[in-house]
């Protein structure tokens, strides 16, 4: 299974080297990251420092997104606010990838009763508008990044779960995988060295677009006020609250906005362009058109 | 087909009960004492009044119990009071329905509008300006919150053209004409969104086709690359664009939540939102309850379509 791969490596990499979906995402992902470790050193001033008589300025050399309606450096809080966002978006997917992994290949694996009942629990799921149930769920348990987090998670994992359980249900008939389980190997080396190495890849294409529509639902919560708390500056918290001042000061919401953008446009490039790399077929279908 | 139909209908009944039994469950997830926290918020914490709550939600029954009663009332057409106004939560939701049903049927038309034929336009000039600047539309409107979107189209709104109105709400049977024009600010923003989702699909579908070999027969035979392009290819490559905008539906209603919530519109939304900030958890679960159901018959809807229209499936 790793022999293949192997043979093709060389013109993955050329072809990842002329994505530029894959170049623009990797630095999208990558200057966000960067933004939320190093937040408290890249940030002017703290997020949550206040200026008073600097309220409502525009952007100037002192403060150079403007400042907010109490007086707090909006870069600052746009800065730290990626550390927010993606403090909620990638321990909900990753809790979810393992989750829905875990619930996918077992179900796809072993199947029966389990998975015929998994299934249909996973329709009725799928049934909910994701951001409803997300307002439902957190509005029950109360708002807090925890909830938050576990609320995500839960809505998220179902796609993994159907996907793992898809791949797994593919490549349980392959002759490798016959083999294997002929020579002898046990369910968990047949688990974990023939399958799971081989959903790798189609899971982590998931996990970039499923982080892109977190941190929208993340964003959508916290406008609505249920998402992370106030005074840690959410970016769609701090665009909620701008909105009274936007008509006279519309540097308030564009700041968080382009943010929220920005973050979803590069988990969704680095998403895309792993596809196409990953399938062959859509790379071409691109290349004759680009 | 008809034996199909039948599938598919019988499907809806353990979809619809599972998704009552989530709104059921939903106020049973709040943490502590229920009816205390129930109580808190209406006026009196007295013996009498609590002992009625608890005796209105069956509270005093086993959970499967609670459940059979409250699903009865369903039925009934009985969604329970507010716990705040104290009014029914079903002539609540009926007032707000229409609001967001009209708002999510508009976002739909207007994302159809655009997208199909900015989708056509992107496939037959492929690789030239207009395909990678439809591109470039489309991800940025896909990745574009749409209450980002509307946000900024207040801005503009309210910057170069004031005589729009693009707050309040005007209703459909007091003004047709008024109603659809004060909501299309919304609508718009809410379909752009979908707009490029469904303009991307278009182009991906119409490639699909125009390189299949009963197009190049056509082409080959001398018919008219209008006619190549609008009826050959586009008719077959409509049939999933039209069952990807019904999976579409379900995220447009999320969507139209927040979106009421940024234009001030009377809809279920929010309703909703200000259900969560009053803690008035009968009228939550009633608005999911409803969302929720009327996206599952939404899909049922298109996916029965996507069949009509698609004869070659097989209906298994």
């Amino acid at each position: 299974m790793s022999d293949p791969s192997r043979s093709t490596a060389p013109r993955l990499a050329r072809r990842a080297l002329r994505s530029g979906s894959l170049l623009v995402g990797g630095l999208i992902v990558a200057g966000l990251l960067v933004a939320a470790l190093f937040a408290p050193w890249l940030a002017p001033y703290a997020p949550t420092r206040i200026f008073p008589g600097a309220e409502i300025r525009p952007p100037g050399s002192a403060f150079l997104l403007g400042t907010d309606e109490v007086g707090r450096d909006i870069l600052s809080r746009v800065l730290h606010g990626a550390r927010v966002s993606l403090g909620v978006a990638i321990p909900s997917v990753a809790l979810a990838v393992v989750g829905g992994t875990t619930v996918g290949v077992s179900l796809g694996y072993w199947g029966g009763a389990p998975d015929l009942l998994a299934m249909r629990l996973f329709d009725i799921l799928f049934a909910f508008p994701p951001i409803l149930l997300a307002i439902a769920l957190v509005a029950a348990l109360g708002p807090s990044t925890v909830n938050l987090v576990l609320t995500i998670a839960v809505l998220t994992l179902p796609q993994f779960a159907v996907l793992a359980r898809g791949a797994t249900l593919a490549l349980k008939p392959q002759d490798f995988v016959q083999a294997a389980r002929a020579l002898g190997a046990s369910h968990a080396r047949i688990l974990g060295l023939h399958i799971l190495p081989n959903l790798a890849a189609t899971l982590a294409v998931q996990a970039s677009l499923s982080l892109s529509i977190v941190i929208l639902v993340e964003a959508a919560l916290s406008f609505l006020g249920l998402g992370t708390q106030p005074p840690a500056p959410s970016w769609g918290g701090m665009l909620s609250r701008g909105r009274q001042y936007m008509t006279i000061a519309p540097w308030l919401v564009l700041a968080p906005g382009l943010a929220i953008m920005l973050a979803v446009l590069g988990f969704n490039l680095l998403g895309d362009a792993q596809r196409d790399l990953l399938d062959p077929r859509r790379a071409g279908a691109r290349g004759r058109s680009a | 087909m008809a034996t199909y139909v039948g599938k598919r209908l019988l499907l809806l009944i353990p979809t619809l009960l599972g998704v009552s039994v989530v709104a059921f469950l939903l106020i049973h997830l709040i943490p502590g004492d229920l009816v205390t926290i129930l109580l808190g918020i209406t006026a009196g914490q007295n013996e009498q009044t609590r002992q009625a709550l608890i005796h209105a939600l069956h509270l005093d029954r086993p959970l499967a119990v609670q459940y059979l009663l409250w699903l009865g009332d369903v039925l009934r057409g009985d969604l329970g009071h507010s716990l705040v106004s104290g009014f029914s939560v079903r002539d609540e939701l009926a007032r707000s329905y229409p609001v967001t049903l009209q708002l999510a049927l508009m976002a739909m038309a207007i994302a159809l509008a655009v997208g199909i034929p900015l989708g056509i336009f992107a496939a037959t000039r492929a690789g030239r300006a207009l395909d990678a600047s439809t591109r470039v539309f489309s991800l940025l409107f896909i990745s574009a919150p749409a209450f980002f979107i509307g946000t900024v189209v207040i801005i503009a709104g309210a910057r170069y053209a004031p005589w729009l109105p693009t707050l309040g709400h005007v209703s459909f049977t007091e003004s047709p004409a008024r109603s659809l024009l004060t909501m299309l600010p919304a609508a718009a923003s809410l379909g752009l969104a979908i707009s490029a989702i469904i303009a991307r699909f278009t182009r991906s579908s119409m490639l699909e086709v125009l390189g299949q070999d009963f197009v190049r027969t056509a082409r080959a035979k001398g018919v008219a690359d209008g006619v190549v392009v609008y009826k050959h290819t586009l008719r077959n490559a409509l049939i999933p664009v039209v069952a990807m905008a019904g999976t579409q539906f379900v995220y447009l209603i999320g969507g139209a939540v927040i979106i009421e919530e940024v234009f001030a519109l009377p809809g279920m939304g929010r309703l909703v939102v200000n259900a969560i900030y009053q803690r008035d958890y009968t009228m939550i679960q009633g608005a999911v309850l409803l969302l929720t159901s009327a996206a599952v018959l939404v899909n049922l809807a298109v996916d029965l379509l996507y069949h009509v229209i698609d004869r070659r499936i097989l209906y298994a």
